[in-house]
């Protein structure tokens, strides 16, 4: 969170963190005005753990991900802060070449479409080897065995044969598991997953949710998902950050920010959501408005206008990060007075 | 949920052995030359009293919006019946050429049938303000004029909780939610009975979602509206459905009052559909008995022998792969197509 009076590692042993992100920012300069997309983000993740990013379209949660691989083309981006720690070194200012060696080696990242990662006019094996001869200098023939192996560890049936094939010869499932496969060749310290599962029916999803916590849980690999589904956070993440217009508005661990929400953003989500699990209420509790446009912010907390709980006070200023607990924290009033 | 009492109600909609099959030419030179037939929907069955809300669930493909399409004649189904308060309406199409159209009758019920779609966007003429959107059906159909229609169009946006001052407002200059709110005023602009909402939500974000389902859900009761609810997302669809179908490859394989299918849903699919549905609750997350089908949905060109489900079901049996079961009652109101459910 951007708060300077809060300790920035927010995730305890900063020593045990793969990844760091600290205070980061990232405008985009639009004719007129500046896009506030990421404000003052900060957070970390661990070997072997799940970080899920939770937040709705806008929310920054995307593009603090691909910020943090430099995926971001600038300008127009530009970061007027901001620090990505990995292997003692800090991404925003590597230079290029340098990146370009981490991305897809050391840093991976999967996405909604896996088309945005598969080249259609190439065959899978030449793509999945590609990988290894480049990051690893592996030969040709040892490169395809790997890719094979890898595909049938992402459970794709006859991977001898379908490694000659065009991406479009696999069905949307599938194709998951190729850029999964590709993701996970290099056996990266951090996989960024940016709604993995969103376009794939819920029997597919449950597959490729279970086939990363299997290959993170053997490898060891720090995993930062984000998703818009709490159901999906609730399943699979140690740790939850929740963004709302580009902030971080709480973090905890999964345990505790489900059964003792802070924020209400947070509350609302929660509340909103119609759930299998629960006798149908008749209502919902739906928040209201709109979410914010982030060239126009509103003064004070950016929640305010939805919020049930706005006094003058949030229209005014901005919250403080309260810590509800050693790793929990909400940047609310209210949860100053609940904590 | 409605309150109307359902016991009593007469059905307003009844589907019979409905199929929708696309004929798909086969690409490739004169030896391969020829067509496959893709059976987007296989021998439906449906029910629909006044004032129910009718949910159908399925995954891509399971021919859930196909089986929508065929119910409100968007589509000319290739068999079975629909009969829609007591009228044979798939009879009412006729030859225009090569093409089948709409005949006379079938565009005047237009009124009374109405579709909301997943893109709101998508659905709405980007060129034309929020007024001539709604104006446009009732315009068609000879309704109201002049200075009574500009009322008709800002009772419509009120009712469907938008600002009657941005009537001169175009669809871009509105968010997701709002513009699903322009796509509902204008599906309830000729005050229809039957609204089939194909995917209503899923485009939206989450906060916004649950806006949409409890506008539908005033509507329902204000309007005393009929509703086939079509989405993927289970835990919506139980939210605001009476009964649930569940489809799977062109068929329906469970059918039963809301509450009941997801407490104790019979057939393995559904049984794995609503195990497969992420719950917000780590406490349960973790200790949830997750049925993870292997492979995924075949291709409704080459379906399965015997019962769709067969090649990714957990329970099959020899007589699964060879005969197709029959959709059966197993208790009042609970259908289930299953060799192995008693």
């Amino acid at each position: 969170m951007s708060d300077t009076t809060t300790e920035p590692s927010p995730t305890g042993d900063a020593a045990e963190a793969v990844l760091t992100i600290r205070d980061l920012r990232t405008f985009f300069q639009t004719d007129g005005h500046v896009v506030k997309a990421v404000d003052g983000v900060s957070f970390s993740v661990r070997r072997g753990e799940t970080l899920g990013v939770v937040g709705e379209s806008g929310s920054g949660k995307s593009v603090a991900c691909l910020s943090a691989l430099r995926l971001v083309p600038s300008p127009p981006a530009f970061h007027p802060s901001g620090e990505i720690r990995f292997q003692g070194r800090d991404l925003l200012r590597l230079p290029e070449q340098e990146i370009e060696a981490l991305r897809g080696n050391r840093l991976a990242m999967i996405f909604q479409d896996p088309m945005t990662s598969l080249n259609p006019y190439l065959r899978v094996a030449r793509q999945l080897t590609e990988v290894l001869e480049v990051h690893r200098g592996a030969t040709p023939a040892a490169a395809r065995q790997e890719a094979i192996a890898m595909l049938e560890r992402v459970g794709i049936p006859d991977a001898g044969r379908r490694i000659d094939q065009y991406p479009h010869q696999f069905s949307g499932g599938m194709r998951q598991r190729v850029m999964i496969a590709m993701a996970l060749l290099c056996q990266p310290e951090v996989l960024l997953a940016d709604e993995p599962t969103t376009a794939l029916d819920v029997t597919v999803q449950a597959q490729i949710l279970e086939l990363i916590a299997e290959l993170q849980a053997s490898l060891g690999t720090a995993v930062v998902l984000v998703t818009h589904d709490l159901g999906v956070v609730a399943g699979t993440a140690d740790r939850v950050v929740v963004m709302y217009a580009g902030r971080i508005v709480e973090e905890g661990p999964t345990g505790e920010l489900f059964a003792d929400p802070q924020h209400p953003y947070t509350r609302g989500l929660l509340a909103s959501m119609p759930r299998i699990d629960t006798p149908p209420t008749g209502h919902l509790e739906a928040i209201a408005g709109l979410p914010p446009d982030l060239g126009h912010l509103p003064t004070g907390c950016a929640f305010h206008p939805r919020c049930p709980l706005a006094s003058d006070r949030c229209r005014r200023e901005e919250p403080p990060v309260v810590a509800v607990s050693a790793e929990h924290r909400a940047a609310c009033f209210e949860a100053e007075a609940g904590g | 949920m409605s309150t109307l009492p359902r016991a009593e109600s007469s059905p307003l909609l009844e589907v019979r052995d409905l199929a929708v099959r696309f004929r798909l030419e086969r690409p490739g030179g004169l030896l391969r030359r020829g067509h496959d037939e893709l059976r987007a929907v296989d021998g439906v069955n449906l029910v629909v009293r006044r004032g129910e809300t009718l949910g159908l669930v399925g995954e891509s493909g399971c021919g859930k919006s196909t089986t929508g399409r065929a119910v409100l004649q968007l589509l000319k189904p290739s068999a079975g019946t629909v009969v829609f308060d007591g009228q044979p309406i798939h009879d009412w199409w006729v030859r225009k050429g090569r093409r089948w159209v709409w005949d006379a009758r079938l565009r005047e019920l237009r009124r009374r049938m109405q579709m909301i779609f997943q893109d709101p966007f998508a659905s709405l003429n980007p060129r034309m303000t929020v007024e001539a959107i709604l104006t446009e059906p009732l315009r068609n159909f000879g309704l109201t004029g002049g200075g009574d229609r500009r009322r008709r169009v800002q009772e419509l946006m009120a009712t469907v909780g938008m600002d009657p001052r941005f009537i001169r407002r175009y669809p871009h200059e509105f968010s997701g939610g709002q513009r699903q709110r322009i796509g509902i005023a204008r599906a309830l602009a000729l005050g229809p009975d039957l609204i089939v909402a194909d995917e209503p939500i899923s485009a939206l974000d989450v906060s916004i979602q649950a806006q949409i389902l409890n506008l539908l859900a005033r509507l329902r009761e204000e309007l005393g509206l009929t509703m086939i609810f079509i989405a993927h997302d289970l835990a919506a669809v139980r939210h605001i459905s009476d009964r649930i179908a569940v489809m799977y490859l062109g068929r329906i394989v469970e059918e039963a009052d809301a509450r009941e299918i997801v407490a104790a849903p019979r057939h393995p699919y559904t049984q794995a559909l609503i195990s497969a549905v992420p719950v917000p609750d780590p406490v349960q997350e973790a200790t949830r008995q997750r049925t993870v089908l292997s492979g995924e949905v075949p291709s409704p060109v080459n379906p399965p022998s015997g019962c769709p489900f067969h090649s990714r079901c957990p329970l099959r049996e020899d007589r699964c792969t060879r005969d197709v079961p029959v959709l059966r009652e197993i208790a009042p109101g609970h259908r289930v197509a299953c060799h192995l459910v008693d």
